[in-house]
């Protein structure tokens, strides 16, 4: 069998134009490389500033199985610190988030303690380490803070990886989703709220990415769920009002045209969204009093522009997906080659009315929940992907729909909505990004 | 506290019927046990306010209650393929609240429930409340609270009713 490792022509081979190779989705030395290429040359999302609005608060996490601690230092920076003690290499804080006692992390196995930039304060018995060579060590630093850390407008990423591509660089206009996102507020702020899901996948990460803009799944794989409300609310008269949760479920049976004509526009790197013309989330009932809130705060035009833009899913490759028509983020942890944690995160849009939280809280649970009947055949059919991969006969996954040559000069622009283009586009920054930096053993 | 109005027998029995209406997936007849305003609320977190501002697990009225029921009977639920099975363990319940006038009552049953798929089990544990009303002199659920012990876990899906 070929080993991976160190063999960037073999991890190139796995990607060609228009199809690419089961390996990436089923093999666990690609999975390792994965977490130590790909996922340390890109910008991974961490979180965002509204976790940890005040000096020492913090929020762990992980970035490439990597424990990471996000934290406000007390000059109000905004850092992501190891979380490794630099003694013996104890996680310092466990708890999914808390706040800094008296402005220091302090290791719980021998009380070392840093200051909030990383820098150890105090060791216990110190002249213990006189003459040891320890202030010479990587010890003596303390705590690593990342020096590739990234908050646009809220979100914080970062990037593993000392070299590579500048943040704005490498996601280019795909950030005006976040912006549009952000705009959204009235006071241009946005609030984690809600509560966070977190619904375990027995599937590769990339399935659950790739699907956020495979558009041509909703009827078939969600015609049991969307479906059956379509079907139990069609007997109501034409002049009840549609709740909440119907107008959310009911886009999800919209036939091919639907979808197709809603069109994806895809950038450089891997990052993409569907929706450029409209999207699932256009036809919801408008919130009373919201639209004028946002009017005076943007004035009429901008405030309509803001608002005319309805996209689908944003993906911000790899981790990120994020949904700015309704400000839901859904973030991809990859724990193993067939396991992955999806997080999803609501947001409240600082001066909007309560009515908009509410909204998204209820389509985070309807739809992406683990006991969401959309989220069940999703996770249903990334795991029949798993499992139907290990088979031999064909070792190769299409993506050929609506391939056309011209993509392997230019990909960025807009196709049409149901094009398979977003994932040809995620695995030639996969290809790209996978390899960079990696030693050629054969060389 | 004794259940002023009614009997403990009467409440307790409803409480061990409601679970075995589930267990046998009976659910058209589980259904019917909801007030037309009932809610099966199952919070996300522990000592959450409410289900609208925050999200849960399940927040379900009648009308979503009954998209998942069809939803199961679907040949396209992809993901009922295998079937899952349900079981749940009752502790013996007591009357939390009782209110004669109204007809209302709480039962509190601590609970181990067991969702099984061919070869995976999950198992949760946790606290039901049933807030119940007597309406035309039958019992009906106006909410059916599950609160986990470990509601802020990472779960795989739940397809039944803990």
């Amino acid at each position: 069998m070929v080993s991976y490792f160190n063999n960037p022509s073999a991890i190139r081979a796995l990607v060609r134009d228009e199809a690419v190779h089961r390996d990436v989705y089923v093999s666990p030395e690609i999975f390792d490389l994965e977490m130590t290429q790909l996922w340390r040359n890109t910008w991974i999302y961490v979180g965002h500033d509204s976790q940890i609005p005040s000096p020492g608060d913090y929020f762990t996490t992980n970035i490439a199985l990597q424990p990471v601690i996000l934290l406000r230092d007390n000059s109000g920076q905004i850092r992501v610190l190891m979380n490794r003690c630099a003694h013996k290499g104890a996680k310092l804080v466990s708890a999914p988030h808390g706040h800094c006692e008296a402005g220091l992390l302090r290791c719980p196995y021998h009380g070392w303690t840093y200051r909030l930039d990383g820098s150890i304060r105090t060791i216990p018995m110190k002249g213990g380490y006189d003459a040891t060579g320890l202030a010479a060590s990587d010890s003596a630093k303390g705590i690593v803070s990342l020096p590739n850390v990234a908050v646009y407008r809220g979100f914080v990423f970062a990037r593993l990886a000392a070299e590579g591509p500048g943040f704005e660089e490498y996601f280019g206009d795909a950030l005006t989703s976040i912006d549009n996102m952000v705009d959204r507020s009235p006071e241009g702020r946005l609030e984690v709220a809600g509560g966070v899901l977190r619904y375990m996948h027995d599937c590769n990460w990339k399935m659950f990415v790739e699907n956020l803009n495979d558009t041509m799944h909703p009827m078939v794989a969600h015609e049991s769920a969307a479906g059956t409300a379509k079907k139990l609310w069609e007997g109501k008269p034409e002049n009840e009002p549609k709740p909440m949760a119907i107008e959310q479920f009911l886009p999800f049976v919209n036939g091919y045209e639907f979808f197709d004509k809603m069109g994806v526009r895809i950038y450089e790197n891997g990052h993409s969204y569907t929706g450029v013309k409209y999207s699932i989330h256009s036809a919801y009932s408008a919130i009373s009093d919201y639209e004028q809130m946002m009017e005076k705060a943007y004035g009429p035009e901008r405030a309509r522009a803001i608002l005319g833009e309805v996209r689908h899913n944003t993906v911000y490759y790899p981790s990120l997906t994020i949904k700015g028509a309704i400000q839901a983020i859904r973030v991809a942890r990859p724990i193993a080659y067939n396991r992955t944690l999806i997080e999803s995160w609501t947001f409240r849009l600082a001066g909007a009315p309560d009515r908009l939280l509410q909204r998204t809280v209820m389509y985070s649970r309807l739809i992406n929940a683990p006991t969401s009947v959309v989220g069940h055949d999703d996770r249903h059919c990334y795991r029949a992907i798993q499992d139907g991969l290990e088979t031999d006969g064909n070792a190769w996954v299409s993506l050929h729909r609506n391939w056309s040559p011209s993509e392997k000069q230019h990909i960025a622009g807009d196709y049409n909505g149901t094009s398979e283009v977003s994932m040809r586009g995620q695995f030639r920054a996969w290809s790209r990004f996978m390899t960079s930096g990696m030693t050629d053993r054969a060389a | 506290m004794k259940a002023e109005g009614t009997t403990d027998a009467r409440l307790v029995e409803f409480v061990y019927d409601e679970a075995r209406l589930i267990d046998e997936k009976r659910f058209d007849e589980w259904y019917e046990l909801f007030a037309v305003d009932g809610y099966y609320w199952m919070p996300l977190t522990r000592d959450q306010p409410d289900g609208v501002n925050f999200t849960s697990l399940f927040y379900e009225d009648r009308f979503l209650l009954k998209v998942r029921i069809e939803r199961l009977k679907s040949p396209r639920s992809f993901s009922q393929q295998p079937a899952s099975f349900c079981q749940h363990i009752l502790q013996r319940p007591t009357v939390e609240e009782a209110d004669a006038a109204r007809r209302r009552w709480v039962l509190r049953t601590p609970f181990i429930y067991v969702e099984t798929q061919m070869d995976t089990q999950l198992v949760l544990a946790g606290v039901t409340r049933l807030h119940l009303v007597e309406q035309s002199g039958q019992l009906r659920i106006r909410l059916k609270k599950v609160d986990l012990i470990n509601c802020d876990a990472a779960f795989p899906s739940i397809q039944l009713f803990p």
